[in-house]
């Protein structure tokens, strides 16, 4: 537990870093806005509409199945460490789970929704 | 000094919980959402649960937050929703169950229950972890690939009807 | 918790952040000379001799730079992207061990904890993007965190396989059990999983040739575009620090860490050594090869490599399994 706490500075420090060198950088720099400096950079002409547009149905199926083989990567790391005094019959229940999950990859495969269009 | 830290790690719990509440732009509510993951994951570590602490850091404030702004970036973008609430009857439902909610809050506070038989082991929990699952747990853990499997192939199915 | 540990946690920290910044600095004048040598260029060399000074000019110039906020942005998560960007970026130093007992924190569950904070850049490099309300910033930021994801896997995988073999997440006990032969030398095992990283953490990286989501000629630098001054250098920073940060990951995982010949006291420069080798390897990359389009980015990363990484971690299992250990332990 005690690591935690040196670890717990070192954030706090890498934030004062961040925040130290921009408040410095205030007071050195010059500030003249105006309204064609303050307009969004597109290449030198005017932006038109929002940038927030919508986005295709592809990003949330590849978030998706992230996410699943997320999971599946955190099953794997108390098993990593276990496996040693599990022996064979740890490995065999592992390749069972990857096995069943990979049956969605299979299916994903199959029906095209890792390619990306 | 544990109590101390225990309280303002609550205290940014709570805050970006209403904030991912009280703000209306959904990208804003994501954000919140995860200071306010990443500040469980930090009690979770309070409480030596380093394993618990890191899965909650990796799934939820990586994978899942991940998703919700896919989410909001594939259905609406950026934009503040306007009009009124298609569901604001169901508003309703909050109060039974916040009422049921602070009951159990009160409850146990009165009747105090026991703490966890005993503390992780020496790699933060995860290698005990594995042993309970690979052992004791072993059916529910394989079952839980069956319940991914189910998640992915439904949805991935719903999904390419729609395109 | 005594004051004297909490000094002590205190001054480690500090002497590591200044270390990391000191390093990533003269890293980006590495890499600039290193890609000039390789064009037949030279590279800075006005400021100071042979160009020594120039990365501390560098920074002089961006700190004096005006700062420009674009109107339309969302000022508070423009504002506060490149914090939130800068700390999980530098912060995966914490569990790195430099040498036998040397760093700050070599945390029981180091490879995790690596793996975890290393998750959350995604935050602040969409905050980044969607803040500016610039169309090539978001539309970068959404490529970037696509692509992240996609390569995180095949990451976590390989790395996962020295944590296979060595039966530790403690990246110490790692390096330890690589006394006699380095994980990279695994027959097959090794060479392909040390391969799997390299690729993947070039992706990762968004490095050339994974660099859709910068792409200058397309996309403008791509979600730092709106970014000037020192925001701009915090965001820089802290991309050079993730780099170096896997360089030393991987020098720890699979080309022994600290173990070298000579006295103990060489291990810091032995790692720190690997850990540029494997720096070098990727900016070899990133100024040989062409940029690669989406869908094929995509596509190595969910068809190839996924499978790849996940059937070697099975392999590497089985031969622990069977054998009761491939060494030590």
């Amino acid at each position: 537990m005690s690591g935690y706490v040196g670890v717990a500075i070192f954030a706090g420090l890498i934030l004062a870093f961040g925040v130290v060198s921009l408040g410095a950088a205030a007071l050195l720099r010059p500030f003249r806005p105006n309204a064609a400096k303050l307009g969004n950079y597109e290449c030198g002409t005017e932006p038109i509409g929002s940038a927030w547009v919508q986005f295709p149905v592809g990003f949330y199926l590849v978030a998706l199945m992230f996410i699943v083989f997320d999971t599946l990567a955190v099953f794997l790391i108390p098993w990593a460490l276990v496996l040693r005094s599990l022996g064979p019959g740890g490995f065999w229940a592992m390749a069972l789970f990857v096995g069943i999950i990979g049956l969605g990859w299979a299916y994903a495969y199959r029906e095209g929704i890792l390619e990306w269009k | 000094m544990q109590t101390a830290v225990f309280f303002a790690i609550a205290a940014i719990a709570v805050a970006s919980a209403l904030g991912l509440i009280v703000r209306r732009n959904p990208i804003h509510g994501a954000l919140f959402l995860v200071v306010n993951l990443g500040s469980v994951a930090a009690i979770y570590l309070m409480l030596n649960a380093q394993f618990l602490a890191a899965a909650q850091v990796i799934i939820y404030a990586g994978a899942i937050m991940v998703l919700f702004v896919f989410a909001i970036m594939v259905l609406i973008p950026g934009k503040e929703e306007t009009g009124p609430d298609p569901l604001r009857p169901f508003r309703l439902v909050a109060i039974p169950f916040g009422a049921f909610l602070l009951v159990e809050i009160l409850l146990m506070l009165v009747v105090r229950p026991a703490p966890p038989r005993e503390p992780p082991g020496a790699e933060g929990g995860a290698e005990a972890i594995g042993r309970l699952l690979f052992t004791d747990y072993l059916f529910p853990f394989e079952l839980t690939s069956v319940l991914l499997l189910a998640a992915l192939v439904g949805v991935l199915a719903l999904a390419k009807r729609k395109a | 918790m005594t004051t004297a540990l909490a000094v002590r946690d205190f001054v480690a920290a500090f002497v590591l952040l200044n270390a990391v910044i000191a390093v990533v600095t003269y890293v980006t004048l590495l890499e600039r000379k290193f890609a000039a040598r390789m064009q037949s260029r030279i590279g800075p060399y006005r400021v100071g001799p042979h160009g020594l000074l120039q990365p501390i000019a560098d920074a002089l110039k961006l700190m004096m730079k005006e700062d420009v906020v674009p109107a339309t942005s969302d000022r508070w998560v423009f504002n506060l992207a490149p914090l939130v960007f800068l700390i999980p970026c530098v912060l995966i130093f914490a569990t790195i061990p430099f040498a036998p007992g040397l760093g700050l924190a070599d945390l029981n569950i180091g490879v995790l904890f690596f793996l975890a904070v290393s998750a959350l850049e995604i935050v602040g490099l969409f905050m980044a993007g969607w803040g500016s309300n610039n169309k090539y910033a978001l539309l970068s930021a959404m490529r970037a965190v696509n692509q992240i994801i996609s390569y995180d896997l095949p990451f976590i995988f390989a790395a996962l396989i020295p944590v296979v073999l060595g039966g530790t997440l403690r990246l110490g006990g790692i390096v330890e059990a690589q006394r006699g032969l380095w994980f990279v030398a695994y027959p097959l095992l090794g060479q392909l999983g040390f391969l799997a990283y390299l690729v993947a953490m070039i992706a990762a990286e968004n490095r050339v040739p994974f660099d859709i989501l910068e792409a200058e000629s397309e996309l403008v630098a791509g979600f730092r575009v709106e970014y000037s001054g020192m925001k701009f250098a915090l965001i820089q920073l802290a991309e050079y620090a993730h780099v170096i940060g896997t360089s030393y990951l991987g020098a720890l995982l699979f080309l022994g860490g600290w173990l070298g010949p000579g006295p103990a006291w060489l291990g810091l420069i032995w790692l720190s050594l690997k850990a540029l080798a494997v720096f070098l390897l990727v900016t070899w990359v990133r100024w040989s090869f062409v940029r690669i389009r989406v869908d094929q980015i995509l596509g190595i990363s969910w068809k190839l490599l996924l499978p790849a990484t996940l059937s070697l971690l099975l392999v590497a299992a089985a031969v622990v399994a069977y054998s009761g250990g491939a060494r030590g332990a």
